[in-house]
């Protein structure tokens, strides 16, 4: 028994670069832009596309889109409910950078991995257990992530 | 490979940052403590408690024949259910000849060993009785056992209550042991105790049990909820009812 489990760790531990192989050549979903990390940001806009800010205080807004309000305060009037699990975002501009604002809304775990944000354009092959309707989809559109990003600039 | 590794490497993170009972060290606390007064006050009020109907549904199962033509539950256990062990009923899920049981389960074989009729996990009659069973021993304090055969049961539900899941990514443990007592947009969240289960919704207006409650919570997180009655939902609810040891139960509790 003791010698098949060592086999059994043995034989996982092989065949662990092929596993990460697999993942490697799983199909990224059409449409989804490759995004890289640099000094703690993203600094191209993904896709290459450029945001507007009255649409991204929509979404930061909506609860079916970005629902940032669940986490965070943001100086948005007539908003009275929101969220004490994230830091408040006034300010953040004046904080933060646009490339180090942006790597936060696609994927803050490559800052801090223990991180209860979504990854609002996390790669989709990395979600566990996603809903049927959500399979292969991000959070937020690469144009939506951009108006948010191009929302939060503006609080300084 | 690169996206490969930094998964490998998540995975490994999440294993080494989650030492056992971080934020929620100490006393559990029960989702009462985390509602609005006006919620408390309508469950404390067994006449503004909306939990109560279903709790006098379950009773008139619990003396009718709700399977067929067999014997009432009331025939043995009373028609109040004063016959029931509430000392017992505090106890589940228990672990008997080598399988995880859950109250529902243990309703339900009952049904089936009197009326030869089997319901569905999580049909609305055995949702109910759950309730006017549960309901009996209402003040009890919550008593899982943890030793024995259920310390590795234990451990795969926990494993299962730090997993990731949907595409908002985070697993019960993070809000319930990282974040209990903030807002998240208007509600408080709690620490995520079963005590209370099952338990009147606000949020959707029904009794909820235990396994529903997680699958709402999941398709909440945009993730695929577990089935009724499977393994996973089974050993998440081990977990969950095993972290309210010492609470009072509630049933039926009313809740965000």
């Amino acid at each position: 028994m003791k010698y098949l489990r060592i086999c059994l760790i043995l034989l996982t531990i092989t065949l662990l670069p092929f596993r990460s192989a697999a993942l490697e050549q799983a199909q990224l979903p059409e449409g989804y832009c490759h995004w890289e990390v640099a000094e703690y940001g993203i600094a191209a806009p993904l896709c290459g596309l450029a945001g507007d800010a009255g649409r991204g205080m929509a979404i930061v807004s909506d609860s079916h889109l970005g629902n940032c309000l669940a986490c965070h305060q943001l100086p948005i009037p007539g908003v009275e409910a929101y969220g004490t699990i994230g830091p408040p975002l006034e300010g953040i501009a004046a904080r933060l950078g646009e490339a180090q604002i942006r790597l936060r809304v696609v994927d803050t775990r490559h800052i801090n991995p223990m991180s209860i944000m979504p990854g609002f354009y996390r790669d989709p092959r990395l979600i566990h257990r996603p809903g049927k309707r959500y399979r292969g989809k991000t959070f937020l559109t690469a144009q939506q992530v951009e108006d948010v990003i191009a929302y939060l600039v503006t609080l300084k | 490979m690169k996206i490969a590794s930094r998964y490998f490497v998540l995975i490994s993170g999440l294993a080494l940052a989650l030492p056992a009972g971080y934020a929620g060290a100490g006393e559990p606390r029960s989702g009462y403590e985390f509602i609005k007064p006006a919620t408390r006050e309508m469950q404390d009020d067994d006449f503004l408690n909306p939990g109560m109907f279903t709790v006098e549904k379950g009773q008139a199962l619990f003396n009718g024949q709700p399977g067929g033509d067999g014997k009432s539950c009331a025939d043995c256990h009373g028609s109040e259910g004063e016959g029931l062990d509430t000392g017992n009923i505090a106890r589940y899920p228990v672990y008997r000849d080598g399988a995880l049981v859950t109250l529902q389960k243990q309703i339900s074989q009952c049904l089936t060993g009197t009326t030869g009729k089997t319901l569905p996990d999580d049909h609305p009659d055995l949702v109910a009785l759950e309730t006017f069973v549960r309901n009996r021993a209402r003040g009890k304090p919550v008593n899982v056992q943890t030793d024995g055969p259920m310390v590795k049961l234990l451990e795969k539900g926990e494993q299962l209550y730090k997993a990731r899941y949907g595409l908002i990514d985070i697993s019960c443990y993070h809000c319930h042991d990282m974040y209990p007592g903030q807002m998240i947009r208007g509600q408080k969240i709690s620490e995520g105790q079963g005590n209370g289960f099952p338990a009147y919704r606000l949020d959707i207006g029904e009794i909820t049990n235990l396994p529903q409650r997680i699958q709402q919570c999941l398709t909440l997180m945009r993730a695929e909820p577990f089935e009724s009655g499977s393994d996973e939902i089974n050993l998440l609810g081990l977990h969950i009812m095993s972290r309210s040891n010492g609470l009072k139960i509630e049933t039926p509790a009313v809740r965000y």
